[in-house]
């Protein structure tokens, strides 16, 4: 139990994808510019992060086993393919989310982040439950990034800044601030393991 | 239809371009996620810069002379699938040669799949131009994004362990200003160093307006 807790912990603070691994930048630095559609970006994530586990976990028990050579090549065709499925399938059971979700949802497939979640539940050797447990933590990693970089530049729009800052300068030094801030949380295992 | 350029200088023109004008860390932002998480030493810079390099220039090289067998419908797809060939064939690689340099990249090595600069080029361009054009275009592109992975990771690498590839620097009395090897210091790092190269284009562009102005009063 300590273990799961453990692996939730640390993909949502201590290892955040986003701000200690540098994964899914294109989306922190592309659509942070609205708190609302950054949130709702993170939880398109989560749910595509939990469903990829899911089938890298299958692929690499059943299949892979036999060919590990093939193991990214497969990964990044089944993360296209899961992607293109569960478009249709929330496009038909749930137009109201489909329309929420709307061009993130495709995009997602190019999203660094989620190959790397396959890869390292992989390389880690996560059981179906950790790995399950992994993918929300990291999505939920990701949503929180998001969502405090986003609401930093709404903030930042409306202060005085010099213009030649303005940019991808000043979302840099956004970035690395808090980065530094979530280096904190560090220390917060270091008693208990 | 595989023909080289004919034109030297256009070829010339394709491959200077992603050094510098159209560099694609420092101008057009992309792969910026390998760009910042292996960059904390210049070795690192330059094996995943040359890992980049290598895959673009090859599926450059195989998706430019394919152009004409891809059907349009499924041609991201195809692109996916050579990129990913020529990561695992680099992965293997650098596990056999170099087995070091594979574990202190890790996982990133396989994440060049993802790395937009990529895709971005087959779609833009080797699907569109003549194979030696689509090479050069890599090589130039690659050689870009290998200067500015080695020139952050050089930059990180000598304010946060005082050394450069590996050779101490300073003596014994310098500090390591240790959070630059960190996460934060990436951001930090690549923030400073754009915040640079927009103030040096703000002064040329100054400069510029001032010799038009003078022009015009002469």
């Amino acid at each position: 139990m300590n273990q799961i807790a453990y692996i939730f912990v640390s993909a949502l603070l201590i290892n955040n994808f986003t701000l200690s691994y540098f994964l899914g930048l294109c989306p922190f630095f592309g659509v942070s510019s609205k708190l609302e559609t950054a949130f709702r970006l993170g939880l398109a994530n989560i749910f595509v992060m939990v469903i990829t586990s899911l089938c890298a976990w299958a692929l690499e028990t059943f299949v892979l086993v036999h060919a590990p050579y093939l193991r990214l090549i497969s990964f990044i065709v089944v993360i296209a393919s899961t992607v293109q499925f569960v478009e249709m399938v929330i496009k038909k059971l749930s137009p109201a989310l489909f329309r929420a979700l709307g061009i993130f949802l495709p995009l997602i497939t190019t999203n660094c982040a989620i190959l790397a979640l396959a890869l390292f539940q992989t390389s880690r050797g996560y059981g179906l439950l950790e790995g399950l447990v992994f993918a929300v933590g990291a999505g939920a990693g990701l949503t929180l990034a998001l969502v405090l970089m986003a609401g930093l530049r709404e903030e930042a729009e409306l202060s005085d800044i010099p213009s030649l800052l303005r940019g991808t300068a000043m979302n840099l030094l956004i970035a690395g601030i808090l980065s530094l801030a979530f280096m904190g949380f560090a220390g917060l295992f270091s008693q208990t393991s | 239809m595989a023909t080289t350029s004919k034109d030297p200088a256009q070829a010339y023109a394709e491959f200077i371009k992603g050094l510098w004008k159209e560099n694609p860390v420092f101008v057009q932002v992309l792969g910026m996620c390998p760009a910042l998480a292996v960059t904390n030493t210049a070795v690192n810079g330059l094996a995943m810069g040359s890992a980049t390099l290598f895959v673009l220039a090859m599926s450059s090289l195989l998706i430019s002379s394919m152009r004409k067998l891809i059907p349009k419908a499924v041609r991201i797809s195809t692109y996916i699938i050579v990129i990913a060939t020529f990561v695992t064939v680099v992965d293997f690689t650098l596990k056999a040669a170099a087995p070091l340099v594979h574990r202190e990249l890790g996982a990133f090595i396989s994440l060049i799949v993802v790395n937009c600069l990529i895709l971005g080029r087959q779609e833009a361009f080797a699907s569109k131009n003549s194979v030696g054009l689509a090479v050069m275009d890599a090589l130039g592109m690659g050689g870009g994004f290998a200067f500015a992975l080695v020139l952050l990771g050089g930059a990180r690498e000598i304010l946060g362990k005082g050394s450069l590839f590996g050779f101490p620097l300073f003596g014994d009395s310098f500090e390591p200003w240790v959070v630059m090897i960190l996460p934060p210091g990436g951001f930090l790092m690549l923030g400073l160093i754009l915040l640079i190269f927009a103030s040096v284009a703000e002064g040329r562009k100054k400069l510029a307006e001032r010799v038009q102005e003078r022009e015009a009063a002469e």
